[in-house]
């Protein structure tokens, strides 16, 4: 065994975690399957959540839709058309109440995508927790919380980067003394990748963004030992399999270096990456759409041969509009294939010591370190969201990315190439084709028509 | 070619914007002079920044589902602001009925995930030389 490998990799389950954060990884508990939904109202989202739970669901991934996200009420103006759209709306605690009727907290952990009104969401969670009975000490789950990455990639900020990391500090401090089973933030990458970034970028960025939550919270007196643990991360996977499996490989190792040697982190978990992953939805085409299925394969893939934590997969059908059910039965499905079918489960970072994938994860490393010493140099992560450098990087990487599409220097199958000329289309389940034509009601009814041309005798009285 | 000003739009609340600047890009280099508003922009904004921008087209960008209410209050704020003759063109996660319908209400053209640039620019490049024929005719 040569110093090398103890330096570079060492044991899964040991310092610095290049092969994992458990000794024994998948061979001791399989990832989480955790598929993130959220509908249009309470009710509905509560519904289909107690149903999860039924068919042995451990745990909920709450998604909110926009208003809700960027604190404004269902009814204000700038709300038009967001409502319940890509999440349930929650406007007052007795949303919140519906939301979680019937479940019990106590037993149930909750992913919320929250991340400018966290803190309300949060509250709202804990007074509900409290309504059933439960203590703030006893709830189980974890707020997205990043508020970073929301100002180069997803743009949910309501507040600027300053006061906004104050919110977030303030909860880690109430949290680590009162809810000491919450994750109070989860750093996500995924985002940025969506926006176009390239692989190394996402690693720099999506670290920097955590340097950043930790050096904060030193600032403001909290003990590295008391937060740290309870940080998670988000990362995407993209189809370059090789690559992906580096980056997550790369990311583990460079932070568990970064904690040690810029904070003298001692306390393992301390130094440990913990991460959830879902697959690249901007892969994902419009075109010849059974593809993504195997697109969807080689993300999961790539993601478990990286060491994660849990999974989202995307659906096959998800570039023209929200999946089905039965294309979301799919993307589950596509994981318990890998779980169970694959083998890829019943070892431990299996790819380690290939000569490729140990140099890809060298320069994904080395690249990503020289970023983040960039970002340190220009005055770090609020100093390059206010003069564009992070956003700007992402942008030039997203066009550039466009432009090799276009030169078909890089081929996207079924777009640039092996292009077919009848597309078949995607049948459409009966409950999201109802749930379309009622929107269509509502939006249209004076255009009733069009519709009956459309649906014919399928349209509901 | 002239040189056509077009009004690039994030009407909504949605905050995933890369397409919309990849396209903003591409038009420039394409020639075009691009005009970006930035996310969260409401319909009368939008339509106040198309007047007084005096751009030849709009192309509004929504990712969230938000695009039969969010493109159609366009049309209708582009009419209360007297320049109902601004071609609009549309794009995003665009289901295949929802095309037709956006169409019929006025929309230029649509575009789903996957569309070639070269397409978007020449719809921009036919939606504006059209737009400038009518005005001085």
């Amino acid at each position: 065994m040569g110093q090398e490998y103890q330096d570079k990799l060492g044991f899964p389950g040991r310092y610095p975690y290049t092969r994992g954060v458990q000794p024994t990884m998948y061979r001791g508990r399989l990832w989480t399957m955790r598929q993130y939904a959220g509908f249009s109202s309470a009710a509905a989202s509560n519904e289909r959540y107690r149903y999860l739970l039924e068919q042995g669901q451990t745990g909920l991934s709450v998604a909110f839709d926009l208003p809700t996200q960027i604190g404004y009420d269902s009814d204000d103006s700038m709300s038009l058309g967001e409502v319940g759209k890509v999440g349930v709306a929650i406007d007052t605690l007795a949303d919140m109440e519906i939301l979680f009727d019937q479940i019990p907290l106590d037993k149930i952990s909750t992913s919320m995508t929250i991340n400018s009104p966290a803190m309300v969401l949060l509250a709202m969670y804990i007074v509900v927790a409290e309504k059933q009975g439960v203590s703030a000490e006893q709830i189980m789950g974890t707020i997205q919380n990043d508020i970073l990455k929301e100002y180069v990639a997803r743009g949910t900020y309501i507040f600027p980067p300053r006061p906004s990391l104050r919110l977030i500090t303030n909860i880690f401090q109430w949290c680590s003394a009162n809810a000491p089973k919450f994750n109070t933030i989860s750093i996500s990458g995924y985002h940025i990748r969506e926006a176009g970034s390239t692989a190394a970028q996402e690693v720099a960025f999506t670290l920097a963004n955590g340097l950043t939550y930790v050096q904060t919270a030193l600032d403001a007196g909290l003990a590295l030992d008391d937060f740290a643990p309870r940080l998670a991360f988000f990362f995407n996977a993209s189809s370059n399999l090789l690559e992906e499996v580096a980056k997550f490989r790369a990311a583990r190792r460079l932070w568990a270096k970064l904690m040690k040697e810029r904070f003298q982190a001692k306390n393992p978990a301390t130094m440990m990456l913990r991460f959830h992953t879902q697959t690249a939805g901007s892969s994902l085409t419009a075109q010849q759409v059974d593809n993504n299925i195997v697109r969807v394969t080689l993300q999961a893939l790539a993601a478990v041969l990286g060491g994660t934590q849990s999974l989202h997969t995307n659906s096959r059908d998800e570039a023209l509009s929200l999946p089905t059910e039965e294309s979301v039965r799919t993307a589950l499905r596509t994981q318990q294939v890998i779980a169970h079918e694959s083998g890829v489960a019943d070892t431990v970072d299996p790819l380690a010591g290939s000569w490729y994938v140990e140099q890809l994860t060298d320069a994904v490393e080395q690249e990503a370190l020289e970023l983040i010493n960039r970002v340190d140099e220009f005055g770090g992560v609020v100093a390059c969201i206010e003069n564009g450098f992070i956003a700007g990087q992402i942008e030039d990487a997203a066009y550039q990315y466009q432009q090799e599409v276009e030169s078909k220097e890089r081929l996207i199958v079924g777009v640039n190439a092996f292009q077919t000329e009848k597309e078949t289309s995607v049948p459409c389940c009966g409950l999201i084709q109802q749930w379309r034509i009622s929107r269509y009601k509502r939006w249209h009814g004076s255009r009733l028509s069009v519709i009956r041309r459309r649906y014919g005798d399928a349209l509901p009285p | 070619m002239k040189a056509y000003r077009v009004l690039i739009a994030k009407p909504g609340l949605d905050g995933h914007d890369r397409g919309a600047k990849v396209i903003a890009r591409a038009l420039r280099d394409a020639g075009f002079e691009v005009i970006y508003t930035g996310i969260r922009r409401t319909p009368d904004e939008i339509a106040a920044s198309a007047l007084q921008e005096d751009v030849a087209a709009v192309g509004l960008s929504s990712m969230s589902g938000a695009h039969m209410r969010l493109f159609p209050a366009v049309l209708e704020a582009l009419r209360k602001a007297g320049v109902e003759d601004i071609p609009v063109l549309g794009g995003g996660v665009i289901p295949e009925e929802d095309i037709l319908l956006l169409q019929e209400d006025g929309i230029a053209s649509v575009f789903t995930p996957g569309t070639p640039i070269a397409t978007i620019i020449e719809a921009f490049t036919d939606a504006c030389q059209k737009q400038h024929q009518a005005r001085n005719r």
